[in-house]
């Protein structure tokens, strides 16, 4: 049950945290591990609610769970009722729930809703050193700051519901080093597209995923979480990087992070937490930042991808490429695009928002393009709005809307219709996953999204950036 | 469906070819509007079933003659993306009691045994002799031992492999292990004393 590299002083922040949360050894030989922090949203939890009651069992920690809307709500109108019935009913099951155990929600009254991977980390729940789980894949985003965070499904949204606890195997760690400096134009998007691309959609199984090295470390805590929040697309279900000062210093002041009394202490035990020099790792991998360009998906799952300077060459899948309409031995620049989509839990943050309004500002939409803006939370919204980001996103013709998942994964009325294409800052270039079975996503950075706005079609973001156009 | 042991899975095959399967294939985000499972085998593979059919063509899922069929064979890396449970229980409630494939998604692989659907792996060249049989006669019996660790489809046994974890659930009939989570909770208390947030 307990992990224990060699020598045994040095262990890596997985092991750590792991032993810490390791209550038992099951008969089962799982490990039964302690669950910090639940994380609950609309769409993945009113099973688990109706399975508790069917056995009359409580919530057993309400304190340690918290919950939003973020998967169904409309990113429009968010009038009461919902226009969608389905999404109403869904919507008033969690309100149920939460009211029914004590558990916090973060309703759309309470200027703290959004994305549950975006909100956690903002009002300070994700902490180093936690243990977090929530129904949810994208739920590694929270590693970001040295927490062990995994999605999980309905059955075991229940038991953390009912114990508090998960029955879990412990994971291999492949501690992905990424040197150098990233050229202008390429993103924490960019970096780990291309990892995944390196080493596959199902390269990650089994191991949990330390990001580290320079190219990392020098990362902003908006950025790592764009890297940690794809892990799950490489096939990894955990992905994290060691706390340090940049970790403390985001955590600084927010609601639910330490008093300003205790502060020094939690930020001396967090930075406690990373790997130790000398700890063992099950494989080790290597990546140059400055061999990286902006980066775009050409296929149907997340490790299809070309840089732009290359050609998509023998793609292995052809049939993905056929039903994205592209021909190999071509560049994905200049590939026509109907919708531009900036948002999710990967890349609808506030420096997000920045960057590709610094892309935006003083251009135009390309008509005929449908351009959206989703901030990941009504937090960023605020923020952004603060910033006038909301203005140079509207007077380019971008449509500036309410915080959610919304077209991610198209549960709400945002989508694609036929066979549109859309330039993407989402995670997932699944067929049918944009709401439209003969739908095409191009994964790109929030930047790249807004050039291709511009362009009606996928360009080089870095001619926008020297100021050639 | 409640807790009993699985020793073994038999039945005819559903030969369902590709690998990559997201489970946003399996189970269409749409079909996720409901506080139910209830409902979710009509959604199985939807919008690919709606493609073949427009283009004049079959899913798996759709021909006749693999109704009824209780073992789905796939390719690797099967259930991958989203961590939705309704892919397993759609799969579930269409008729589907086993899976045998090169390799699952982590997820997809936990979210089965808790509702007591083994997903069992098989060599690459297993896959293909168990494909290659079903369509030849879909009608053929395969057998997914789980004890004994085989696939058999006429004289040809394969080999297959699931974590002990996993088999220990499914022999022992307590694959829905919340219940254990409670059990001896003081442990767990100790276990929060002990943490330092």
């Amino acid at each position: 049950m307990l992990l224990r590299s060699d020598p045994p002083m040095a262990q890596t922040l997985f092991e750590k945290v792991w032993n810490q949360h390791a209550v038992r050894q099951l008969p089962t030989g799982q490990t039964q591990l302690y669950i910090g922090l639940h994380l609950v949203h609309e769409v993945t939890s009113p099973q688990a609610f109706d399975m508790l009651r069917a056995r009359g069992w409580r919530v057993r920690a309400p304190q340690r769970t918290f919950a939003t809307v973020d998967h169904i709500v409309p990113t429009s109108s968010q009038s009461r009722p919902f226009a969608d019935a389905m999404a109403e009913q869904m919507t008033t099951a969690l309100e149920r729930n939460c009211r029914e155990h004590n558990i916090p929600l973060f309703d759309l009254a309470s200027g703290r809703q959004g994305i549950v991977h975006v909100i956690g980390p903002e009002l300070g729940l994700t902490q180093p050193g936690m243990t977090i789980a929530c129904g949810d894949s994208h739920t590694s985003t929270h590693g970001a700051f040295g927490a062990i965070a995994f999605g999980i499904g309905t059955s075991q949204v229940r038991d953390v519901l009912a114990s508090q606890c998960i029955a879990m195997t412990p994971l291999k760690v492949r501690r992905i080093e990424v040197t150098g400096a990233t050229t202008p134009g390429v993103y924490a998007k960019d970096v780990i597209l291309t990892i995944i691309q390196r080493l596959g959609v199902e390269g990650g199984v089994g191991y949990a995923y330390e990001y580290a090295g320079d190219a990392i470390s020098g990362m902003t805590m908006d950025e790592r979480m764009t890297v940690c929040n794809m892990s799950i697309e490489g096939g990894a279900r955990i992905g994290y990087v060691n706390p340090d000062d940049v970790t403390a210093d985001y955590l600084a002041g927010r609601p639910f992070a330490p008093s300003a009394t205790d502060f020094d202490q939690a930020r001396s035990r967090w930075k406690s937490l990373a790997s130790d020099a000398g700890a063992r790792y099950d494989d080790l991998v290597r990546l140059d930042a400055s061999e990286i360009s902006p980066t775009v998906t050409w296929g149907t799952n997340p490790g299809q991808s070309v840089g732009v300077d290359d050609k998509i060459s023998n793609p292995s899948d052809i049939n993905s490429l056929s039903f994205m309409g592209l021909l190999a031995n071509t560049s994905i620049i200049g590939t026509k695009i109907d919708v531009a989509f900036i948002g999710s839990c990967t890349n609808g943050r506030l420096s997000d928002l920045r960057e590709a309004a610094k892309v935006i500002a003083g251009r135009r939409v390309r008509p005929g393009v449908r351009a959206m803006v989703v901030p990941g939370s009504q937090a960023v919204r605020l923020a952004a709005e603060r910033e006038g980001l909301h203005e140079v996103f509207r007077s380019a013709g971008f449509d500036w809307r309410e915080a959610g998942c919304s077209m991610c994964l198209a549960m709400n009325p945002d989508r694609l219709v036929g066979n549109e294409t859309c330039a993407s800052s989402s995670n997932r270039n699944f067929r049918g996953r944009q709401g439209s079975p003969t739908g095409r996503t191009l994964l790109m950075s929030p930047a790249m999204v807004a050039a291709a706005a511009v362009e009606g079609a996928v360009v080089d973001v870095r001619q926008f950036l020297g100021g050639r156009r | 469906m409640s807790d009993s042991s699985i020793h073994s899975v038999s039945g005819r095959g559903l030969v369902l070819r590709g690998a990559d399967m997201d489970t946003d294939r399996i189970i269409p985000a749409r079909f996720l509007k409901t506080v139910t499972f209830d409902g979710l085998e009509h959604g199985v593979f939807a919008d690919d079933r709606e493609s073949l059919r427009a283009a004049g063509a079959r899913h798996s899922f759709d021909r006749p003659e693999f109704a009824g069929a209780r073992i789905l064979l796939v390719h690797k890396n099967f259930g991958c993306g989203s961590s939705r449970e309704h892919a397993p229980q759609a799969l579930y409630r269409w008729g589907i009691r086993a899976i045998v494939g090169e390799s699952f998604a982590e997820i997809f692989f936990t979210n089965s045994v808790m509702l007591g659907l083994p997903c069992v792996t098989v060599k690459e060249s297993a896959v293909q002799t168990l494909m290659t049989a079903v369509d030849l006669d879909p009608t053929t019996e395969l057998l997914v031992d789980l004890v004994h660790d085989f696939v058999r489809v006429g004289e040809q046994v394969l080999p297959a492999t699931l974590p002990l974890h996993a088999k220990d659930a499914f022999v022992s009939g307590h694959w829905d292990g919340a219940g254990l989570l409670l059990e001896r909770y003081e442990e767990v208390e100790a276990a929060v004393a002990r943490l330092p947030y």
